[in-house]
């Protein structure tokens, strides 16, 4: 049963995408949602650590969150998808099991 | 006034929304304002999200007190640093940032933008002269 990681804590202040780029097993959906979303962003210190994770995960992140923090999807790393709360929903239901890394 | 001016600095570490600091932090900044001391806003580490241009929190259903740091100029707030190696860990620059403009209402002294992008050593050096340090 596949497994939607969640991670809603900024890379530069907690270890959760870390972690969760440490467990998380191959063909996996990562959703980067509140603060996790500056993960998702170009040109950030954590931006390799995204791109090996976008060769063997689906990489999701919320769009709602993005604009409240001033980021368009111009800025995102190529390969990460932008969805909004239905699209959060949808993850939810696909996979059989959510794993927050709070 | 003739009580003594201390050096308070305000310094924010953590990103908007996620947590409830950077809101609090700029409510106790505009609060202190009212004390007519020498307060700098420092923003390091996440603290520099604060100041991203273009927040819109009408989809997350909360308050965008973005707004509101335009506005620190007139509460006489005028010294808002950002430390540089924060912003480009976050592959971010100055152009990313909001502008606080600042006007003496008695000079009509003009400053067009307060915020000022400064190195690691200069952040350490305005902690150590400050009085107190506020930490959000």
């Amino acid at each position: 049963m596949s497994i939607l990681h969640t991670v809603n804590k900024s890379p530069f202040e907690r270890n959760a995408l870390e972690s969760c780029l440490k467990f998380a097993t191959d063909g996996s959906a990562l959703l980067l949602f509140e603060d996790g979303v500056y993960a998702a962003l170009k040109g950030t210190a954590v931006e390799p650590h995204v791109n090996d994770a976008l060769a063997r995960l689906k990489v999701y992140v919320l769009g709602p969150d993005l604009q409240a923090r001033g980021f368009s999807a111009e800025r995102i790393i190529e390969g990460v998808s932008v969805v909004d709360y239905a699209g959060f929903v949808d993850l939810a239901a696909e996979n059989g099991k959510v794993q927050a890394w709070l | 006034m003739s009580e003594v001016v201390k050096k308070f600095m305000y310094l924010n570490r953590k990103a908007p929304y996620g947590t409830i600091y950077a809101w609090e932090a700029l409510e106790v900044v505009l609060i202190g304002a009212a004390f007519d001391q020498d307060v700098s806003v420092m923003f390091i580490d996440d603290g520099v999200y604060q100041l991203t241009k273009g927040q819109d929190t009408k989809a997350i259903g909360m308050k965008n007190f973005s707004p509101t740091f335009r506005t620190l100029g007139d509460y006489e707030v005028k010294k808002i640093f950002v430390d540089r190696a924060s912003l480009e860990a976050r592959g971010l620059s100055q152009d990313d940032l909001v502008e606080i403009a600042w006007e003496d209402f008695e000079t009509e002294e003009e400053i067009e933008n307060i915020v000022e992008v400064i190195d690691s050593a200069r952040v350490g050096e305005l902690m150590n002269e400050s009085d107190a340090i506020f930490s959000f």
